[in-house]
This record gives structure tokens, sequence and C-alpha cells, in this order.
């Protein structure tokens, strides 16, 4: 499961990267050929309704959204991580009103939560990693909570710190290292999830300007071409995201198996 | 001569695992016959719970009867579709489970638990005639007939075991299957019980299988012993005989490793080393590792049963 | 803790962005009309008194005056908020229903191609943006076969009223059910009509976590000692798949729709821009559009209030049902 998953995304990844130097025609070039053109020989996924290639907006419509995402789960990620081990490893007051906080937050629908920040930042990349990493810090915040509960009462952290180890070599030391494998799955499905709502997002109209060739936007566009029939603008940027999503998803489970030998199917 | 109620022939059964084949049971042969109680002792792993299910044809994937042939008053078990299995299990052969916390559904009422029995057997039973027999059957048992109205956790751990027995023998089974019934209660209750089992017992005219690792049990219950180690049977025979003269270097090493009340300064002596691997057995007699008096054929040769002092016994020295 | 979500909520909107009303109006306007607006909204006082305004408000269900046309924001988004509801309602028995079946009937067939074949299927509804499915069914039951409507919530004269009883009139704003308790079928096969793409999309992509829960439930509980005790008392399998099991995996999925329900609702934002479901999504989606800052802080409090009631009715729910935990 890993594997596929990984093999998934670095595809996806690659070909974002190496977009523009495969594509066939510019992903914004306008008229580029007739308009909405279903998919032929000329072009392969068809042309939207500015003449636009399909298939070059579909190999370059990633990287927005991976750059989000990739933004979001960085900041997301750093801030949940510290908070969770600062607030659960001092206790008290510190983790009571860093928790209390938490699962405010966590409660929100989290679209609804990310949909009213940005509205509050305006557009941009920056603004909606922003407001998706807003989303999602109490995700991290309380794995990585419940873990540093448990390690901390473990007999060999209580013997550091008996010898005298200070807090921050505890922490780095002792606790950090068992948190890694129960970040690391959350990340993959962070990734998921930012990618969903970053789509999410520019469907609204509150992710990036138009300028740039993105998934979302094709969606958003292609919606009011769909009496037409044209389904090939929304088919496959849709169909892309899709697989992205999927992958990262597959990913995380496969991770999370393989890291937690307990959740592993009886045979 | 009156046939035996159960026959069991060459009974082997075999789970799947990732390492291998577990041979939970191999090669077993035993009958009953009709009002006797027989006792299946041995230790954890040693076959005897499969043996249990074996009986009821209920062994769970991924395991499976590899070979043999199981007659219930002349009904072949094995080869039995699963239809007419259900209509056997639960009426004619019952089963008293060892934990009975777990093995009653935490979500129904006791009173549920035997009307949907009744309802699954005797669909033509009303609602009323189910209730009021259960209501008899816990009187039996010596539990309130208000407490039908309750769930399991409600109950003691002596008393849901009651509720299985009473389960256990709604329908008037020929035979029931008690597997370590009373290993989960304390030692009191668990007196209580033995005594409960006794009295119905005659009083359903039932034959029992008792399996259990506890010898004390087995002598205060049982007519006949099936001594079993790694999934044979390696002694069968009377109770009393058994035990004034085990033959099995095995069943002596049982009995001499139980505390004794009445020579108390006589130690408890364990057995040596410990129960193989049932994926991969031994050669030759399963417990000749283990075994203060092996000698040559043991490692080589399986033993096989032999009629010695009225019992049955594998081992080569009495060949 | 509701009053942690709601001042959440505050910081956000009115803190955080600084002044609503400069927002508000994108190109410069007069600073009269400016303070007019001010003035009127009471976002003119020291940002203290803004905030026990708006709690005090709350309390007595007044959300402030939506910046278009002053009108109160309270009553539009009471207004908007029964079709949202009843898009929930389906939604969720939909995924629910769909995440049991193909749950139970996974683990009843364990590590088979039908079992990978349907967790496979629940990992990739998950993976679908639910406006990208949406459109997929509009395109293909909707244009192509034209066997659903594309939009709106029913054909137009096809609101139910209600039942009205003398003086005394009951309405709940639930299509389905006003149309029933007017007694009019047709309505009622209109408002279902119109409510199963929505429904369908939506919940497709929310049963995925139903179906894993199921399955894992499933397959635990079937190990169970007290399984094996009732095979061993004869009883069928059907028998004891849905009565033992299911109702045993039942309370757990039972804390899931409570738990789901969160992104239950934000996936009811986007479904409804879809399907023009004129409910508390759309609404919020359209006034970011007149930028009314008042009127998103209206719907965004109610979408948490609303995630709020539902846990705790979920909890009560659960104590009621659980023999083994009594209040």
């Amino acid at each position: 499961m890993v594997l596929i998953g990984g093999v998934t995304i670095l595809t996806v990844v690659v070909m974002t990267i190496v977009s523009p130097y495969i594509s066939p025609f510019n992903p914004t070039a306008i008229n580029a050929g007739p308009v909405l053109q279903p998919p032929n020989s000329k072009f392969p996924l068809g042309t939207n309704h500015l003449g636009e290639d399909m298939l070059s907006r579909v190999l370059s419509g990633g990287s927005v959204m991976l750059q989000v995402a990739v933004l979001a789960v960085v900041i997301c990620s750093i801030t949940g991580v510290s908070i969770g081990l600062m607030g659960a490893y001092a206790g008290g007051l510190a983790d009571k009103i860093s928790s209390l906080v938490m699962d405010s937050i966590y409660a929100f629908p989290g679209l609804v939560l990310a949909i009213a920040i940005a509205a509050m930042l305006g557009p941009g990349v920056i603004n909606m990693a922003l407001a998706i990493a807003v989303v999602y810090v109490p995700s991290y915040f309380r794995v990585v909570r419940s873990q540093v509960l448990t390690v901390k009462e473990l007999t060999y952290v209580e013997a550091a710190r008996a010898l005298g180890a200070k807090s921050r070599r505890i922490l780095t030391r002792y606790i950090l290292p068992n948190l890694l494998p129960s970040v690391v799955v959350v990340v993959t499905l962070n990734f998921a999830d930012a990618i969903l709502m970053a789509a999410g997002l520019t469907f609204l109209g509150l992710g990036v300007p138009v300028s740039t060739p993105d998934w979302g936007w094709d969606l958003t566009y292609g919606r009011q071409l769909l009496p037409s029939g044209a389904w090939w603008v929304i088919g496959f940027p849709g169909l892309m995201i899709v697989v992205t999503v999927w992958g990262f998803t597959i990913l995380g489970e496969g991770l999370s198996e393989l890291l937690n030998p307990k959740l592993r199917e009886i045979a | 001569m009156v046939e035996p109620l159960l026959n069991v022939q060459n009974l082997s059964v075999e789970y799947a695992s990732r390492r291998g084949q577990v041979k939970a049971v191999t090669d077993v042969s035993l009958t009953l016959d009709k009002g006797s109680t027989l006792g299946i002792v041995g230790e954890s792993g040693s076959g005897k719970s499969t043996l249990g299910f074996a009986i009821l044809n209920l062994i769970p994937s991924p395991g499976r009867i590899v070979a043999g042939k199981i007659t219930f008053d002349h009904t072949d078990i094995i080869n039995q579709n699963e239809d007419n299995m259900r209509r056997i299990r639960g009426s004619q052969i019952s089963m008293v489970f060892q934990d009975p916390l777990t093995s009653l559904n935490p979500l129904l009422k006791i009173r549920d638990h035997f009307t949907e029995l009744f309802k699954v057997h005797s669909p033509s039973m009303s609602k009323k005639d189910a209730i009021s027999r259960a209501g008899e059957l816990l009187d039996n048992l010596g539990i309130a007939r208000e407490r039908l109205s309750d769930y399991p956790h409600q109950f003691s751990g002596g008393m849901r075991q009651r509720v299985m027995i009473g389960l256990a023998l709604a329908l008037n089974p020929r035979l029931v299957i008690a597997d370590e019934p009373t290993t989960a209660l304390d030692v009191i209750v668990e007196a209580q019980i033995l005594e409960l089992m006794k009295r119905l017992k005659d009083e359903y005219e039932l034959t029992l299988i008792l399996v259990t690792h506890n010898i004390g049990i087995i002598a205060e219950m049982a007519d006949r012993i099936a001594v079993m180690y790694a999934g044979q049977i390696v002694e069968v025979g009377p109770t009393n005989d058994i035990f004034a003269d085990p033959l099995h270097p095995y069943t002596k090493g049982l009995l001499e490793s139980a505390p004794n009340i009445i020579h108390p300064e006589r130690s408890m002596r364990p057995i040596h080393g410990s129960p193989p691997d049932l994926i991969t057995l031994p050669p030759g007699c399963k417990f000749h590792p283990r075994c203060p008096r092996a000698f040559e054929p043991c490692p080589i040769r399986e033993p096989l049963p032999v009629e010695c002092k009225h019992r049955l016994v594998a081992c080569h020295l009495y060949n | 803790m509701i009053l942690l979500l709601l001042t959440l909520v505050f910081v956000i909107l009115r803190v955080i962005p600084g002044d609503p009303v400069l927002l508000h109006f994108e190109k410069a306007a007069s600073p009269a009309a400016m303070n007019a607006m001010r003035h009127e909204l009471g976002t003119d006082k020291p940002l203290l008194n803004q905030y026990v305004d708006y709690v005090w408000g709350l309390l007595h269900g007044d959300m402030g005056k939506s910046m278009v046309d002053y009108s109160p924001v309270s009553q539009q988004v009471m207004s908007a908020f029964p079709a949202t509801l009843e898009l929930a309602i389906y939604s969720t028995a939909f995924a629910v229903v769909l995440g049991i079946l193909l749950g139970v009937r996974a683990s009843r067939r364990f590590n088979s191609v039908q079992d990978h074949g349907i967790r496979t299927f629940g990992t990739i509804t998950y993976a679908l943006p639910v406006f990208f499915l949406g459109m997929v069914l509009q395109l293909i039951l909707g244009i192509h076969l034209h066997l659903f409507p594309t939009g709106g919530r029913t054909a137009i004269g096809m609101e139910p009223v209600g039942l009205t009883i003398g003086s005394f009139h009951i309405a709940t704003g639930l299509y389905t059910v006003d149309s029933l308790l007017e007694g009019n079928l047709v309505k009622f096969a209109t408002a279902l009509h119109y409510l199963a793409l929505p429904s369908i999309s939506l919940g497709l992509v929310i049963c995925g976590t139903f179906i894993r829960m199921t399955r894992s439930n499933m397959l635990e509980t079937l190990r169970m000692d007290f399984v094996t005790a009732a095979k061993a008392r004869g009883l069928p399998n059907r028998l004891i798949t849905y009565t033992y099991a299911l109702k045993n995996a039942f309370l757990p999925i039972l804390t899931m729709i409570g738990l789901q329900f969160a992104a239950l609702l934000a996936g009811a934002v986007l479904t409804e821009t879809t399907f023009s479901w004129p409910g508390l999504g759309r609404y919020l989606v359209d006034r970011i559009g007149f930028r009314d800052y008042i009127a998103i802080q209206g719907a965004v409090v109610l979408f948490a209030l609303l995630v709020a009631l539902v846990s705790l009715v979920v909890d009560l729910l659960y104590a009621y049902l659980d023999p083994r935990v009594r209040l």
C-alpha cells in the first residue's frame, strides 16, 4: 500500500515539475486551438472555453495546490507539534488552556473555518495555506499530546529526569523520536485533506487569482460548461485531484499499518 | 451391547497460521455411552477445547477438520450440512462456556436469551410459554424469576454461569459439553456450581463431557477420564483406576503436580520442560522429550493405544 | 466551551481583519457613508463593547444586521437553515446505510476480493472532492440521462406549506416532512427527487469512514465469545450478524455520526454551491461575495452551534441506548 501511494504521489509531483518542458502547448495560451473541442488527436484531452489545451492545463494544474499543501502542512505540523509538546509536557494550566483552544478549533466544520479565514485574509497562496493550516493544527496537537502524556510517564524518562537531564534534552532526545511515526501518518493525511480543501477554496472563489492554471479553477469554470455536455473540462482535472488525494490517503494508511503493527489485521 | 451415544474416530483438526499448520488435534478416538460423564483433562494447548468444538462442528476458520469421523446418535457430524447442524446445536448437543461474562450478549436481557433460543428451535412455542419455561429453568437453577428482565452485567459470576447452564439445558439436550465451566469462578462458587451440575446431570439424565485442566473437578465429576497431550489422547479409562494407578508417565506427572490434601507433605512435582510447538511436533511419542522414562523406541515410533488394565494407553512401556 | 467557540469566531472575523466596514467598501467610499454604516452596525464602539454586544445579542438570538440592507441576519440565517438540515439528514442517512451494508458485507467476507474492493471504494470516495462528484452526477444523471434535476430544492409551485389547523400552523422547513404534513404526495415525491443527487454526492463522500468503522467493529465483535456461544446454541448466521454483532457495533457508529457531523457541514457548503441548494452553506458563500461580514459571522456562528448541539444530542442518545451506561 505504501508503495502504491508513494509511486502515485511521486508521479504527480514529477509531472507537475516537468510540465513546462513537456506540455505541448502553453497552458494559458488562449486560442491555442478551437474552443471547446472534445478529446482528439491534436488535443488529447480537448480544449476549454478559452481554447486552451486541457492536457497542458492538467499537467501543470497541480502546482498551486501542491504548493499550498506543502506550505500548509509545514506551518501546521511545526505549530501543532510544538504546542502539543510544550502544553502536554508542561502540564497544568498551559495544558488545559491549549487543549481547550485546540478542541474548539477541532470542533469546527473545517471548511467553514477555512472559508472564514480565507475570506478575511484575501486571495493568494500564502493566505490559503494559512487558512488551511489553522484548521489542521488541532489534529497534530491531539496526536502529539496523547503520545507525550504516555511517554512522559514511562520509566526511562523518569530515570533521565532523576539524573538531572534538562527538560529540553528530555523533549528532544526521548519524547520526540517516539512521536515521529504517528506524526508522519498525520502529515500524509494532512496533505490529502489540504489538497481537498485547497480545491474547495478555489472552487468557491477564495483561492489564487485566475491567471495560473489550476485544477480547481478548471472545475469552477467547467461548471458553467456542463449543460453543453463538455465533460472533459472538468473530468480530467477532477480525476487528477482524486488520484493525488487518493495517493496520499493510501500512503497514509499504508504507513499507519506499517508503523503501528498493533493495528495490522489478524490473519 | 448398547451403542455409544458419541463415537469419535481418528479425528484430526488443524489450523492454518502464518508459520504453518497448527495440529491442534491428531488422530483422536473415543466413545461415550449414554448417561456417562467423560472428563477430558490436559494442559492449555493440549487440544481439549478444540475437541469439544469439533463435536459441535464449530471449528472457526482458519481451522478445519482434516480427518476422522464423528458419529452422534447415528448422525454423521462432520459431513452434516449446516442447516441440520444448526438444529442439532443447542437442542441435541449443547455447550457450556468458560467465561459467562463474555459468553452472554451484553445488550440482551436474560429473558431474551431464552426466548430467542426457543424461537429458533421451537417456532411454534408462544412467547408467553417461552418466558414461563425460562422462569422454570431459572427456578431450578436457584435464580429468582424476576431476574429474567436483567442484563448479564447485573449478575454475579456464579449466577451468570447458572444462566449459561440454563441455556444449555433449556431444550433437553442429549449431550452437554462443558468447557472449563468453573475456571472463571472463585472456589466457593465453583463448589456450588459443581453441586448444581451433579444434580442436573441426574435430573436430566445427561451425558456429559467435562473439559478442564483441573484434576480435582474431574475426580469429583467424571466416570471416565481421557488425558490429552499435544493434541492426542495418551490414556483413557475409568476415573478410579487412573487415579489409583496412572499408567502413562504424563498422567502420572499430572497427578503428582497437583496439591494433595491428604498427603500435604508430598511435594508437588512439576513436569520438566514445556508443551511442544504444535506446528513442529517432536517425532515419535510427543511426550518423549519430557518423559522421565523414555527409552529407545520413544523418539522413533509413535506409540499406538493398547489395552492395559481396563484402559487404553498410548505408551511404549505397555506395548 | 460554546463561549469559547463564539469568542473564536469573533476573534477571527472581527479582531483580525480590523475594520469590517472598511473591508466591505472595497473602493473608496465617502467617509460619511462609512461612518453611517459603522454607527448603524455598532462597530464604532470600542472592541470590548462590541464583544459584549455580540455575546449578549446571540443569547437573545440577535445576530446583527446585514451590511447589504441592514435586515436582521438571524432571520436570514434561520430561513436558510432548514434546507441545510434536510440535506444533512438525508446525506447522513444515505452514508450510514450504505456504510453499514458495505461494512457488514466486507467483514463477512474477510480478506476476499469483495472485502478489498469495498475498502478501496471507501478510500476513493473519500478522495473525491464533493463538488467534482456532484458535477459528475449532474452531468451523467441529470443532463445526459435526464433522470434527476440538477439544481434547486424543488420545482416551482411545489413548495410545501405545512399543516394548518385553525390558527395553528406547523411547518418544519423540511420539504419532505412538510409535504407529508400537508398530505400532498406529489410535493413529497418532487422534494425527494430534488434531494436525491445532492444527498448522494455528499453521502458518498462521507460514507468511507462508516464503511471502515462498521467493518472493523463487526470483525471485532464476530470474534467475541458470545457470538461463538450463540452459534453453539444453533442460532442462524443471519440472526447473529444482524442482531448480535450489529447491535454491538451500532453504538460506535452513533458516536461517529456525531464526529463526522462537522465534516458533513463542511461538505454541505460545497454541495449547496454545486446544486444551487438554498441552504446555510450557499448563504455563506453568497455573503462572502457581497463582503457582508456581519452576515458571514452569523452564519459561521450557527455552524459552530449546530456542531455543538449535535455532539450533545449524540452523547445523550448514547447514554440512553447503552444499558451499561446510566446517566
